[in-house]
């Protein structure tokens, strides 16, 4: 799977989830894994930190 | 045999700790996405995968609290309650309950206008610290120790002027070394406790790259941290603590949604062991 954003390879883990984000190492951009049905694998963009976000 | 399900809208390390833990005690698990879950004023309980009891973990604070608004709408057990995650959520109510039920806390001046603000600044004088009331990880929480600082941070608030803004928060300077103490309490047990040593500024916060150094619970801290949750409602809770040099132990703020995958590596108990216990304990009561 290739970044969206810089087309650079996104490294994504075998045990990686949906919900769980993954970072790609060129650009940097964050995308959040929306589905994962064994190599099909679709990215949607990240949310950006929000001003509420932390515990 | 009970389902636990785990809401979340970005997964990260704790969620599927947690989930790991509660496979491997033998419950049933189910992950919702906050993000992609909907409700009207009919739903019913039962078109939904919640199982009998939700850890509400959103990175969000009002996407939690409001999701936990419409699970208590269905009735359906959540941890921590919505009264919990309000209080907790919000600095200056936490602060008026820690008070109420005599637990030693900072100082702390509430004014609702830049000009009363000002006032406090010069009748109380520097240095103060400046926090918004809703936030995290540190986020502008700030030390004034002059006026041009004061006069600069109010100046900006009136520009940016967000609801918040024109609520002020302002704590006497604890006098402590440079560290703070992070108490995990899970209902009436303390968990783990942390200290976090700055890592060159003022805040503590891991978030900002503090670092953790395990600390032993001394009955004090556990006095103090059970009092503190028990005050907030109770729950499964972060107790942030600081050493006064001149009063010892106060508690300064009380977290709604604890962050712990640092903690769980030194901890001695299982951290996401008690939670989930915690979880399943709530609904046999
Ligand atoms: N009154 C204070 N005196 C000294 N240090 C403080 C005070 N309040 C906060 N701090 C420092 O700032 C950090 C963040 O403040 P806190 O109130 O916990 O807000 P947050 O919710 O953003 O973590 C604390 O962990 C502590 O290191
Ligand atoms: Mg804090
Ligand atoms: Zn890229």
């Amino acid at each position: 799977m290739n970044c969206p954003e810089c087309d650079a390879n996104l490294n994504i883990p075998d045990d990686a989830a949906v919900g769980e984000i993954v970072s790609c190492a060129d650009c940097g951009a964050d995308y959040e894994i929306a589905k994962k049905e064994g190599s099909d694998i679709e990215l949607k963009q990240a949310e950006t930190v929000g001003e509420d976000w932390g515990e | 045999m009970q389902k636990i399900c785990i809401v979340f809208d970005r997964l990260r390390t704790e969620e599927k700790l947690l989930q790991t833990q509660a496979s491997e005690m033998g419950y049933e698990t189910s992950m919702i996405d906050a993000k992609i879950t909907r409700f009207n004023t009919d739903s019913n309980k039962s078109e939904y995968d919640f199982g009998d009891v939700v850890l509400e973990r959103c990175i969000s604070y009002y996407r939690g609290l409001h999701f936990t608004a419409c699970l208590e709408f269905l009735n359906v057990p959540v941890i921590n309650s919505f009264e919990v995650s309000n209080t907790c959520g919000n600095k200056m109510i936490t602060s008026m309950l820690l008070k109420k039920n005599n637990i030693p806390t900072p100082k702390t001046y509430f004014s609702f206008s830049a000009e009363s603000a000002m006032e406090h600044f010069e009748k109380v004088g520097y240095p103060l610290v400046i926090k918004p009331i809703i936030g995290s990880w540190g986020r502008s929480v700030m030390p004034i120790k002059d006026k041009d600082t004061a006069d600069a941070i109010i100046e900006n608030r009136q520009v940016t002027d967000g609801p918040q803004d024109r609520i002020y928060y302002l704590q006497e300077m604890i006098d402590r070394p440079p560290r703070d103490i992070r108490v995990i309490t899970v209902g009436d047990q303390i968990v783990a406790a942390m200290y976090r040593k700055s890592s060159g500024g003022f805040k503590t916060n891991i978030a900002l790259g503090a670092e953790p150094e395990i600390c032993k619970i001394t009955n004090d801290i556990e006095e103090l941290c059970l009092k503190a949750s028990k005050a907030v409602g109770g729950g499964i809770l972060g107790i942030d603590l600081m050493e006064d040099k001149n009063r010892g132990l106060v508690v300064h703020e009380v977290n709604n949604t604890v962050e712990f995958k640092g903690l769980v590596k030194v901890a001695e108990k299982n951290i996401p062991k008690e939670m989930i216990d915690f979880a399943i304990n709530y609904i046999r009561k």
